[in-house]
């Protein structure tokens, strides 16, 4: 099912610039790994080698953190938006 | 309750606030009575301070170890060009007292470091964070939830702002329920290279000087628990929740981080002097 994937700044190199970007799949981990499919790389500092997620750019569905769901398995459907967000320090 | 009273030139300063609902006299005394300390008097400092000394906040407190460079005028509203060379903390006091020259204005010309963070922060009611750096916003967070103080958090990459407020306390949030540690050297950009578009941290610090005000005046409803968005290209503002993490190194159930860490720099600016 397509969702569409909010990219900040920093990501946005991978997907020709786009800020918002649509992928596929029943899960948060089957939509993260469309958008890898179509992105390469674009994932790489969201998901961590061991298949988890990484703790310091955090990932909502609309707007509840996904570790507070199912995290990688968190089940997403149409009209949905994934968010991924970031630390960011600049002042 | 303050029973302070105001002077005839407070009052005409003030009336604006003075005549507005839910400010009126009785939230102006509260500023006049209270204390802010903003950490960083650069791109987001600029506007905190300048709109919370304009507002009456009592005593503010500026704190910055720079000096005034060419480059940061395209942002940092508070500095001038005839400032360039001088320390950050000299010019930001004498512009924020020609603001307004009837309160008090206290500069702490130094890093912030583990060993003086507390004497720093203790004196002040409220500490909103400007600063440019993960090290320092780390340990601003784990010294506010040490000491039992409300942090105004704003931070902003390129052409996107975070904004929300900390409040100390059993089982509310703080940035390490929402980041627990910071981002290893090389996953993120230095922020030198990564450019900032000039307007955005007027957009961020004039939010944060927003939630100091209501804060102080115990106003409205503050951002605490949710995380502003703003994105300045798509002209978009998003919010999502923040919860307390029961996992938490700094405030959840089982603690690992009970005292300040001075982390290492890897964003373009020393964490620790040369």
């Amino acid at each position: 099912m397509p969702v569409q994937v909010k990219l900040p700044t920093i990501l946005r190199k991978h997907a020709g610039g786009e800020p918002k970007v649509t992928a596929d799949g029943a899960t948060l981990r089957d939509v993260l790994g469309d958008l890898e499919a179509k992105y390469p790389g674009i994932t790489k500092n969201v998901v961590s080698e061991d298949g988890g997620l990484h703790r310091f750019i955090n990932v909502y569905l609309n707007d509840e953190d996904v570790r507070y769901l199912g995290s990688l398995e968190t089940e997403v459907g149409e009209g949905d938006t994934v968010s991924i967000l970031p630390a960011v320090a600049g002042g | 309750m303050s029973d302070r009273k105001f002077t005839e030139e407070e009052v005409q300063r003030y009336s604006r606030h003075i005549i507005l609902p839910n400010v009126g006299g009785a939230g102006q005394r509260k500023l006049l009575d209270s204390s802010v300390l903003i950490i960083g008097a650069g791109g987001l400092g600029s506007p905190i301070a300048m709109y919370l000394a304009a507002a009456g906040v009592g005593k503010i407190g500026i704190v910055d170890f720079d000096e005034v460079d060419v480059s940061n005028l395209q942002r940092q509203i508070l500095h001038t060009n005839a400032d360039v060379g001088r320390s950050k903390v000299d010019s930001a006091l004498e512009h924020l007292r020609a603001i307004n020259p009837t309160i008090e204005i206290v500069g702490h010309d130094t890093l912030l470091f583990s060993t003086n963070v507390f004497e720093v922060m203790e004196p002040y009611d409220v500490i909103v964070d400007g600063t440019d750096n993960f090290p320092v916003r780390y340990l601003v967070n784990d010294a506010t939830q040490f000491l039992g103080k409300p942090l105004v958090y704003g931070s902003i990459y390129q052409f996107e702002g975070q904004a929300t407020v900390f409040m100390p306390g059993k089982e509310t949030p703080c940035y390490r329920c929402l980041f627990p540690t910071p981002p290893p050297p090389g996953t993120v950009p230095s922020c030198a290279e990564g450019g900032v578009f000039g307007v955005l941290p007027g957009v961020i610090g004039s939010i944060q000087a927003t939630e100091a005000i209501k804060l102080l005046t115990g106003e409205g409803e503050t951002l605490e628990g949710r995380l502003l968005l703003y994105d300045a290209l798509d002209l978009s503002f998003q919010e999502v929740k923040i919860r307390w993490d029961a996992d938490c190194p700094v405030c959840g159930k089982e603690p690992t981080i009970t005292e300040l860490i001075d982390y290492e720099q890897f964003c373009g600016v020393p964490a620790r002097p040369e």
